[in-house]
């Protein structure tokens, strides 16, 4: 009786899980696959609308990626010295910037192609790496790896790491110095200004 | 920031580097261990940015304002193809004896069938273009890169990386060899402000990006030049600051997306 009900318990799961049930090379194309095609279609976007560029990669990438993870090895052995309302705070200004940055990325997109390589991963795995190369005619192709964690809730992106350049780990330096001059606060306060700068700017520019 | 300037050149590299060397041995300011001459180089930062801003930068912009794309196009693809064949030399140093052959192919079809190279015909036919230069021969050879070293006007680099730009790859480069030198030199700017053009967009995004944009651009010079080394897989390094365990059970800590 009681494995029948887990059995029910599992298949409902399932199913609620749906889409977000995708293998994680399968999951980084239909995302992709996605956005691109919003792109491709929406002139406004095509003129470099940030406001809608945060909009697409707010429903449609973010839902994708675990800004936890990312700050934490961002922040390295430091993460351990922020406490949990530290931790949050460290969350939402990271994740504000590395959106920005992810935004101002697409809104240069010109109809480069993604190639996907094969999966390297057994079936077991809940920590694997999905392998694209976007390529360009009359340039070398530029890698973009996708490092990925298998959650509860589908997997989910930690890492970005465009032609063997880490975005997150790259912080690591910054993220040091700053603790070492101002504490953890101190690197909450920098980022929260970073984040404030660069929205003005982008307000001014879009006005 | 960007390439190479004509003075430069025609100094020898190695007394350079042992001059940044001995002057800036006592700067170390015991932040990253991979950039023990800190202190120097992030006052050659803030000069190449200087010039950057004032010239390079704005001669850029305009150049990409005034010329229509398929004419930047076709300057970049004509320098990228006198480029191949040095990074056809440097595959075989490395071995690599079909990457290199494949960048001869690529230099043969495109200056004839690509009309001296403004066209990439060869990319299209399939043959990838590569990214090679003495600094990662040396680099695969296995020798270290050295401390972490801001160049005059040439931005990022390495002792190793340095040394190979300057005294090696510069004579790798068919524009040293144009006799005429009017011609050599301004094949040698639009070479500079072409390769500034192509970098605008990514220069913006790292202004965005970045806390500190020079430790950014050392994290990512160090990062990007192993990847090449290793033609984009490099054996994993062991995370020094690894938190496996403070970071499990991150993920399920979601916040609500929404955006100021």
């Amino acid at each position: 009786m009681i494995k029948l009900l887990s059995a029910i318990c599992l298949s409902l799961l399932t199913v609620s899980a749906g889409a977000q049930d995708l293998a994680p090379d399968a999951l980084i194309k239909s995302i992709s696959d996605d956005v691109i095609g919003i792109i491709k279609q929406d002139k406004e976007i095509k003129a470099g609308d940030r406001k809608k560029i945060n909009d697409l990669v707010d429903a449609k990438v973010l839902p994708h990626f675990s800004f936890a993870r990312m700050t934490a090895l961002a922040m390295g052995r430091n993460w351990r010295k922020a406490n949990a309302e530290q931790q949050s705070a460290l969350v939402s200004e990271f994740r504000n910037l590395l959106v920005r940055t992810y935004s101002g990325a697409l809104s240069t997109y010109k109809n480069e192609v993604i190639e996907f390589k094969p999966l390297r991963a057994a079936a077991g795995d809940a920590d694997v790496t999905v392998r694209t190369q976007v390529k360009r005619p009359g340039s070398e192709p530029v890698s973009i790896d996708y490092s990925m964690e298998k959650t509860p809730s589908g997997w989910k992106v930690y890492d970005v790491v465009v032609g063997g350049v880490s975005l997150v780990t790259n912080y690591r330096d910054s993220f040091n110095a700053q603790i070492h001059d101002g504490g953890v606060d101190g690197l909450i306060k920098s980022l929260a200004s970073k984040n404030r700068a660069l929205e003005s700017q982008t307000g001014n520019k879009s006005k | 920031m960007s390439r190479t300037t004509i003075t430069l050149r025609r100094l020898s590299a190695l007394p350079l580097l042992v001059a940044i060397g001995a002057f800036s041995g006592c700067a170390t300011t015991g932040g990253n261990p991979d950039d023990p001459l800190e202190g120097y180089n992030r006052a050659m930062f803030g000069f190449n940015d200087g010039v950057d801003k004032a010239i390079l930068k704005p001669v850029a912009s305009g150049y990409k304002a005034v010329l229509p794309g398929f004419v930047r196009t076709g300057v970049s693809n004509f320098f990228g193809n006198l480029g191949d064949i040095w990074i056809g030399v440097n595959n075989i140093l490395q071995g690599k004896i079909g990457d290199g052959a494949s960048d001869f192919g690529r230099f043969a079809i495109n200056t004839t069938a690509g009309l001296l190279g403004v066209l990439d015909v060869a990319s299209n036919a399939g043959l990838e273009k590569h990214n090679e230069d003495f600094g990662q021969t040396l680099g695969r050879w296995g020798v270290g890169s050295g401390a972490y070293v801001v160049l005059p006007f040439l931005g990022p680099s390495t002792v190793r990386d340095g040394f190979s730009r300057l005294a090696v790859d510069s004579y790798g480069d068919p524009v040293w060899y144009v006799g005429n030198v009017p011609t050599r030199n301004e094949l040698y700017g639009v070479r500079v402000i072409d390769a500034r053009a192509g970098l605008l967009d990514a220069s913006r995004l790292m202004e965005e990006a970045a806390l500190d944009r020079y430790s950014y651009l050392r994290g990512a010079y160090l990062q990007r030049r192993r990847s090449l080394i290793y033609d984009g897989n490099p054996p994993r390094e062991r995370d020094p600051d690894e938190t496996s365990n403070s970071t499990s059970g991150a993920g399920q800590t979601e916040l609500p997306s929404k955006r100021p």
